[in-house]
């Protein structure tokens, strides 16, 4: 870890100010930064503590929907009735994700922050083009099992980690972001994250400094909800392949998929196949995959996983 | 004590202590925090700075140059040691990697350097600062390419002939080909990790000449003597201290980098420095268990009766490396006239292939133990029934040699009986219950019960109390309890009157821990030293040893009766022995049995496979301790979901290192992995294995598991796969088309 300096804001336009310096980097929860600091592969020299900026309210919008404050921490969010009631999708997604412990410290924000966990990726000795732009990417024609099958690049076939965010992206949420000058943006969560392409250190559409402040949910759109987690051990490990699904009575709805891309998966073009079944549905979604010999597999995966989500809908 | 006899009637057939269910006598120590692991000696030696070492970022090549003035100047650094600074260290009689010294890279995070500062932030921080520049060289880094070099290796590993290490009898091939009903598969287990959950860790400091290491071994006497060869030290120069280990299996047997880094960086800054190594460097730096291509044939006929049986296996490993004895079993398990058995060894430029729990029988079961069931299938005959059919009470090789005890067939029968095995339905992929497939799954249980000389000193003390003081190790076994129980049934006295020192090197030499014959080697080291200490304890009291009895803390014979701890009132009473073994193992086959019984589910869908119910039945001589055998057991069969379910060092080929080195890549399994798991262990003694009549039981527990798994997974998919871990991307194509 690398010598830093700290320092602790009270307003989100002052969090915003104080990333304008060279080196800066948030934290709220610490639990991916911190790894990575230890390990090197990120090494700010100036963190700025957004802990204490009582963004940790979930409260209901004009528009019936929720604003989630961005320090939200998982566990609350998985928590609170509204979500479970309206937005299970995300409460599923959210448990089904880190541990207790971890989900009691990460918050809404930082989740959508948190970095890929590809293998090389972690290891220093190797050359990444996420960590080091430029470097070269050891992971195409390495071990690719857990990595991207559809919108990777010839710099990147990284995945992006997070369950919640895919829930999101089924739920159509909005990220809230405010800037050092007191800009503020709306950021649909499609446009949120980005693919590699040949920039793949830049994971998000977020402009230096920017902080997000909060996450908005649109109002209920029923359905019955699900989130598929299928991994190699029963807990504690990232997706393989996850599918988000909101499920209405004709059979219609909707999907988005962990695991398998740069950022959450979904094609809203294709969801008109979701009532012929899950085989049609996949195959638009999954349209362009360029999967490795290692992680092929993935795309009969996401197709018997969808199927089993549509046959549990229906009974 | 020479042990050259089976054991008659002792006092340790009483079973007043031993045998008894008891809770670890450490344990308190440990759940509050008071047994102190090798890193946390913070009070052992004053002024400690810490280490970090710096592993090699190539798999094979050369360092050319290291630029260290940045780490150097990087603030709280106090010294810094580099590869470049020595000549390549000799190796300890154990070790087949070099672990420090000159430009070679001979694998992966081979330690290249150890920063000593301040703290361990700045140590960590400094040691990303140094440059490294290398020499890449050509690697050998895929197993199976390297097949057509193999080298024909012995029982021993020993490089020979074909003809001379192959081990025949009979004529297998004519059998083979002869026989009406045959299986001739191949099968493959990956290279794992031990995963312990304590890195490799040491604190070092020197005074003068002399050296100390508190650190976390297995084996203290081999660290001593390796790393006194790897520092060109005397071993009495050299002391290890190590009396709580948080887990080893088998990765901790031999000297690593942890304690020549330490040793290295303290006598740089000339300090005291204790270093542990980083989590991603457990599995480069350190030893793996190799990864093996299986092939095996088994020729019967239609009564199923096995006629012929092959079993070959390569593995590899780096040069001067050991083979993975997956064979080993193959030898014994099962009747059979006609037999080959044969090892190949490569040449790999990956890290250190060596011991890891059950090593040869944890992945050789897991092959074999498949092949039968597949035999069974094609015979038509029950998987029990099929074993139990070609059972062995000898030696097949040497029929003059029996076994000393072999209850197997007790073992299959109860166990499928406590199971329900008899609601098995024969016929795979066919029990469906919402989207899970299920079915059951058997494999018998087997690992040889191995026998090491072992040392113990034993004090009576004035206040009454009996120590114990050996350099055997607690590697979370449960060393310290049966030890205890051990001295508290030889010397008539509670457990409250024991204490027990451990994993000093300073006290007599052990068995240690390893090979699961460190519990009853350790017990009758113990033993033969509380005979001696019996002996004094009767002289000073004037009673002949022959006839004086203690129990209930008095020594007595015929009316005579004498409180034991007059015996030192006046001066310390201590004693010394060791048993050593003769050549019983030679006359009789010790091995160790059990059957194993798995259900699983499989969701339709996903191939997602839960275990659902796990049985152990073990037949491994007298149970010392049934709670800390049956957390052994129970651990084992864990470890044995994890080989059936998801372990697996994934190499990158290219660049020839583990890739998912750390416990967020390498999966092991979690809580919600296991379901209920009953051990029930056979009332057995064996009076061949040592004056105790136990055996060991830690790594039984794990040989036949991931078969168990395996073959309950065709039981309930139809889907056999020989490449392990069975991942679920393995089923997907056999699953029922559901889409």
């Amino acid at each position: 870890m690398r010598p830093f300096t700290y320092e602790r804001v009270r307003t989100p336009s002052e969090a915003a100010a104080a990333a304008q310096r060279p080196g800066a980097r948030f934290i709220a929860g610490g639990t991916n930064l911190l790894d990575l600091m230890k390990l090197q592969i990120e090494a700010p020299t100036h963190l700025v503590d957004v802990n204490h900026l009582g963004l940790d309210r979930i409260e209901e919008t004009g528009e019936g929907g929720l604003r989630i404050g961005a320090l939200v921490r998982n566990t609350d969010l998985a928590a609170d009735a509204r979500v479970r009631r309206d937005y299970a999708v995300l409460s599923r997604a959210l448990l089904a994700g880190a541990s207790g412990q971890l989900r009691n410290k990460a918050t809404t924000a930082g989740n959508l922050l948190q970095r890929t966990r590809c293998p090389y990726f972690y290891d220093t000795a190797q050359p990444c083009n996420k960590r080091q732009p430029g470097s070269g990417c050891a992971a195409i024609g390495g071990i690719t099992r857990q990595l991207a099958v559809i919108g990777s690049s010839d710099a990147c076939i990284a995945t992006h980690p997070s369950d919640m965010a895919v829930a999101m992206r089924a739920l159509d949420a909005i990220v809230e972001t405010i800037d050092g000058e007191g800009g503020e943006r709306r950021i649909p969560i499609a446009e949120f994250h980005r693919l590699p392409g040949d920039t793949p250190h830049l994971d998000t559409t977020l402009r230096s400094g920017e902080f997000i402040t909060a996450v908005t949910l649109p109002a209920p759109v029923g359905g019955r909800h699900f989130y598929r987690k299928v991994r190699d051990r029963a807990s504690y490990a990232f997706a393989l392949v996850s599918v988000a699904a909101i499920v209405q009575p004709d059979g219609s709805g909707r999907v988005a998929l962990g695991g398998v891309a740069h950022r959450p998966w979904r094609v809203e073009a294709a969801e008109g196949e979701l009532p012929r079944g899950a085989r049609a549905a996949m195959v638009a979604i999954l349209d362009g995959a360029r999967p490795t010999h290692e992680n092929a597999f993935k795309l009969r995966l996401a197709e018997r996983t969808l199927a089993g989500v549509l046959d549990e809908a229906r009974s | 004590m020479k042990f050259d006899t089976p054991a008659t009637s002792n006092p340790i057939d009483q079973l007043k202590v031993v045998g008894r269910p008891t809770t670890r006598i450490e344990g308190p120590l440990k759940t509050t925090g008071r047994a102190p692991y090798a890193y946390e000696r913070h009070d052992v030696a004053p002024n400690q700075a810490y280490g970090h070492v710096l592993g090699a970022g190539i798999g094979k090549g050369r360092v050319v140059s290291m630029e260290t003035d940045a780490a150097r100047a990087a603030p709280g650094v106090i010294a810094i040691v580099t590869t470049l600074d020595m000549a390549q260290l000799p190796k300890g009689k154990m070790n087949t990697a070099f672990l420090f010294g000159g430009a070679e890279i001979q694998h992966y995070h081979q330690a290249i350097a150890v920063v000593v500062a301040e703290s361990f932030e700045q140590a960590r921080d400094a040691a990303g600062l140094i440059r490294v520049e290398y020499a890449r060289g050509e690697g050998r880094f895929d197993l199976t390419a390297a097949r057509p070099q193999a080298k024909p290796v012995d029982a021993d590993g020993k490089q020979a002939s074909a003809e001379e290490a192959d081990e025949r009898v009979g004529d297998f091939e004519g059998a083979f080909a002869r026989a009406e009903v045959t299986l001739d598969e191949s099968y493959t287990t990956p290279d794992e990790s031990h995963a312990m959950m304590e890195p490799h860790a040491t604190i070092a400091a020197w005074d003068g000449g002399k050296l100390t290491i508190w650190t976390s071994t297995q084996m203290v006497a081999w660290w001593r003597r390796d790393l006194a060869i790897t520092l060109g030290l005397k071993p009495e120069d050299v002391r290890v201290d190590s009396p709580y280990i948080g887990g080893g299996f088998g990765g901790k047997l031999f000297l690593r980098a942890d304690a020549v880094m330490a040793a290295l960086g303290a006598r740089a800054a000339g300090r005291p420095v204790k270093l542990a190594l980083a989590r991603p460097q457990v599995a480069n730096n350190t030893t793996h268990r190799p990864a093996t291509i299986q092939r095996i044939r088994i020729g019967a006929g239609r009564d199923g009766r096995i006629t012929a049986i092959a079993h070959e296996s390569l593995s590899g490993d780096l040069p001067d490396g050991q083979p993975e004895t997956a064979v080993s079993q193959t030898k014994l398990l099962y009747a059979g006239a006609n037999r080959l058995i044969a090892m190949r060894l490569a040449e790999l430029d990956l890290p250190e292939g060596n011991s890891m729990r059950a090593p040869g029988e944890a992945p050789g079961m897991m092959a074999l133990e498949v092949a039968m069931d597949e035999m069974a299938e094609r015979l038509g005959l029950d998987p029990v029934e099929f074993r139990i059919l070609n059972d062995t009470q000898v030696d097949p090789s040497d029929p003059s040699r029996p076994f000393s005890q072999r209850q197997l067939i007790r073992c299959l029968r109860e166990g499928a009986e406590r199971f329900g095995w008899a609601q098995r339905n024969a016929s795979p992929g066919r029990q469906r219950n919402g989207r899970w497939l299920t079915g059951l799954g058997m494999a018998a249980g087997f690992r040889n019960n191995l026998v090491v000389k072992s040392g113990a000193r034993v004090r009576l003390g004035t206040d009454g109390m009996v120590t114990v003081e050996t350099d055997m190790t607690d590697i979370g076994t449960g060393s310290y309890t049966i030890i205890a129980q051990t001295a508290a049934e030889m010397m008539g006295v509670g457990l409250d009157r024991v204490r027990v020192r451990l994993g000093d090197s300073d006290f007599p030499v052990s068995a240690g821990s390893g090979g699961q014959f460190g519990g009853n080697s350790s017990t009758a080291g113990v033993y033969a030293a509380c005979v001696k200490l019996r002996e004094a304890v009767a002289q000073r009291l004037g009673f002949n040893a022959a006839d004086a009895s203690f129990s209930d803390g008095e020594v007595r014979a015929g009316n005579r009766r004498v409180k034991l701890e007059e015996a030192a009132a006046a001066q310390e009473l201590v004693a010394e022995d060791r048993i050593e073994f003769g050549d019983l193992s030679k006359r009789f086959q010790q091995s160790t049995f059990a059957g194993h019984f798995v259900e699983v589910a499989v969701d339709a869908f996903t191939g997602e496979v839960r275990v659902r119910r796990m049985l152990a039945v073990c037949a491994a001589g007298r149970i010392l301790n049934p709670i800390s055998a049956r957390s052994q057991v129970i651990g084992a069969m864990t470890m044995g979901v994890g080989a059936a379910l998801m372990e697996e060092l994934a190499v990158d080929k290219r660049h020839g290192f583990f890739v998912n080195h750390d416990l967020a890549g390498y999966e092991v399994p979690v809580h919600a992995d296991i379901p209920q798991q009953e051990v029930v262990f056979l009332d057995e003694t064996d009076p061949v294995s040592s004056p105790m009549k136990a055996k060991g039981v830690g790594e039984l527990g794990l040989c036949g598991v991931g078969a168990a798994v395996a073959n309950a997974i065709y039981n309930a998919t139809g889907v056999r796969v020989r490449d392990y871990p069975v991942t679920l991307d393995k089923l997907l194509e056999g699953l029922p088309d559901i889409v």
